[in-house]
């Protein structure tokens, strides 16, 4: 029963994932669909125009940690933003990633890094 | 009416073109294939049998080979009937395969859910049980009161109580279809289904009817039938 499963999730993974553990830091790019609306001649009654825009928004940060397995697998990235720590879930094989790239590996001793939410003592 | 037997794979979740989650139960849907057919003269109604899966033949009773044997087939483990208007379109050893779901949206699931053998009220009903303390006396987790008093005089029916819960037929209704793999049999749908993983269900879809059924329903409950265009 189980392989039936994962007749179903094999092909809807992603084949290509570059290496990366909980403490490297990662360069996410996520692909977006943004949507314009332009209005056009606004005196004989508006015309929409739509146009859908795909764009590459990257999020830099420290992987913090990584849970699940197969399909299910999610990775959280962890950065400061204006000293506000800013986190986010990924789904590994979310099809709105097109690149996770490694920017530099880490050497932690921990699996999940919730430490670092804790902040720098001052 | 169309349908099919399948047994429940367990659950498990795709991604939309948008990169949605979406959480999906993945069915082992067919191949059926159609046992007997039962007519109105014989049987008062027309319907199809359908059979699916395997059973060993030391394992199955005689009746049932027997049963199998008169059209030249190997025993099945699950049968489920259909009623079908038009019985010329099948044939007996007709095998039925998940393609019938292919142009549609939605789909029915009927199976067995879990049991969860004899529930107190708090967690079948969500009463709120009795308060922790102030002389609570080993009543934390009843009902209350039940009823009245003299007047009526009795309990009215269908007072939530506690009981045996689950382990009953249950229809969950319009489950959108998540996706249909031709080859391997298999139907996912969109949400969950009854039962535990690899209990039996029974799939079937009210959109693929022809168009004369709602003139059947009515004939079923003995009303006029008026066509209409």
């Amino acid at each position: 029963m189980l392989d039936i499963r994962q007749t179903v999730e094999k092909p809807r993974m992603r084949e290509k994932i570059s290496e990366f553990r909980v403490g490297d830091t990662v360069k996410v790019s996520l692909k977006i669909k943004e949507i314009i609306k332009e209005e056009r001649n606004k005196k004989k009654g508006s015309k929409e125009k739509v146009t859908e825009k795909e764009k590459i928004y990257p999020f830099q940060g420290i992987v913090i940690k990584r849970k699940g397995g197969g399909i299910r697998e999610t990775f959280t990235v962890r950065k400061e933003s204006h000293g506000i720590g800013v986190e986010r879930i990924f789904p590994l094989h979310s099809p709105i990633i097109s690149e996770i790239h490694v920017l530099k590996k880490g050497n932690v001793k921990r699996a999940k890094l919730y430490y670092l939410r804790d902040g720098k003592k001052r | 009416m169309i349908g099919l037997i399948g047994k429940k794979v367990g659950m498990t979740q795709i991604f939309s073109e948008e990169g949605k989650v979406i959480p999906v139960t993945v069915i082992k849907a067919g191949p059926c294939k159609v046992v007997q057919k039962k007519t109105k003269a014989k049987d008062g109604y027309d319907a199809i049998q359908l059979g699916f899966g395997e059973v060993k033949e030391s394992r199955a009773s005689k009746p049932c080979i027997g049963h199998f044997k008169k059209i030249g087939l190997k025993p099945m483990e699950i049968l489920e009937e259909i009623r079908i208007e038009d019985l010329s379109k099948f044939k007996e050893c007709d095998e039925i395969k998940v393609d019938i779901f292919s142009n549609s949206k939605f789909v029915n699931v009927q199976g067995i859910t879990k049991g969860k053998g004899f529930m107190g009220v708090m967690k079948r009903w969500g009463f709120k049980g009795m308060p922790a303390s102030h002389g609570t006396h080993r009543k934390h987790r009843h009902p209350g009161s039940i009823g009245q008093h003299t007047d009526p005089g009795r309990v009215f029916k269908g007072k939530k109580m506690g009981g045996k819960t689950g382990n009953e037929k249950i229809t969950v209704k319009k489950l959108s279809v998540a996706g249909i793999d031709l080859e391997k049999n298999i139907l996912l749908v969109k949400g969950s289904v009854p039962g535990s993983r690899g209990s039996a269900l029974f799939i079937f879809s009210d959109l693929n009817v022809p168009v004369n059924l709602q003139t059947t329903q009515l004939q079923a409950e003995n009303k006029p039938v008026s066509v209409e265009k």
